[in-house]
């Protein structure tokens, strides 16, 4: 009885990370979609992807680690890698789309970088 | 700080030789004990305890997953806002650290930040540019929240 309880505990432990995975995901490119512009859209795509992916691979990790008994190395350091990498990818399209002319949103209100290059 | 970790690991492998068993978990076991005779000789190893450092490291380590957390219900927050009345912009924000790694430490953490992406660092390094989402809210808060990210990585650093 106390083991079927502990299981099922797990089970919804990792059904938890799973779906705020999937959701943070699905959010982050509903938001994609919807900015106006590249770096709006940037900002969607490196912090709400990071999450979600961490999410589903924490969630697959617990359930190798209940179920198989395998401590999955390979999955803790894909978190790490993602972790590592999706901002440094932000900031060089970002900086990509900036210096080969991509406008800024109509409504945007200041922009520093551009007095800096014209320098 | 590096002959204080190549002291540890020694004393983890003869604790191993000691041992007469070679498995990883016995080395973990021996690591710790090396790093318990180092914190106990501190006064007589040349240069301060280094796992010191590796609690700050740690420090940082939470700090990163705080802001990621944070900046990722910001960003859930205008996904679903029926409106896009947001005002995005870039600003300029002066920073005084030097190196190039601790730079990139601070760019990653402005871009995990709620509502910042950082976009370009001028030629001088004396300046980083930043996208905001939304420039009147962020602005002010950024300022106060740099303090505390270069507190940080000049702690780990230096």
């Amino acid at each position: 009885m106390n083991e079927m309880w502990i299981e099922a505990i797990w089970d919804i432990v990792i059904i938890i990370f799973m779906l705020s995975g999937t959701f943070f995901i699905v959010s982050s490119s509903i938001g994609i979609l919807r900015f106006p512009d590249v770096y709006t859209r940037l900002h969607a795509a490196t912090k709400s992807s990071t999450l979600g992916v961490a999410g589903i691979m924490i969630s697959a990790f617990l359930f190798m680690y209940v179920e198989h008994n395998i401590v999955s190395g390979k999955l803790i350091l894909g978190i790490i890698f993602v972790l590592l990498t999706a901002p440094v990818s932000g900031h060089m399209i970002s900086r990509a789309a900036y210096r080969s002319g991509v406008k800024l949103w109509g409504n945007s209100v200041k922009d520093d970088y551009h007095k800096q290059l014209d320098k | 700080m590096p002959f204080q970790i190549i002291l540890n690991i020694t004393i983890a492998i003869m604790w191993m030789f000691l041992n007469e068993s070679y498995s990883f978990s016995v080395f973990v076991v021996g690591y710790l004990f090396g790093a318990l005779l180092l914190f106990f000789l501190q006064r007589f190893v040349p240069d301060e305890f280094y796992m010191k450092r590796v609690v700050k490291i740690i420090a940082l380590i939470f700090l990163f997953i705080k802001e990621l957390l944070l900046s990722n219900i910001a960003i859930l927050k205008w996904v679903y806002k029926p409106k896009l009345d947001m005002q995005p912009g870039i600003f300029a924000l002066p920073i005084d650290l030097k190196s190039n790694w601790e730079i990139t430490l601070l760019a990653n953490l402005i871009t995990l930040t709620p509502g910042t992406l950082s976009i370009a660092i001028s030629n001088d390094y004396s300046y980083i540019y930043i996208h905001a989402m939304d420039i009147d809210n962020v602005e002010e808060e950024i300022n106060s929240i740099k303090d505390s990210f270069e507190r940080a990585i000049k702690e780990v650093t230096r």
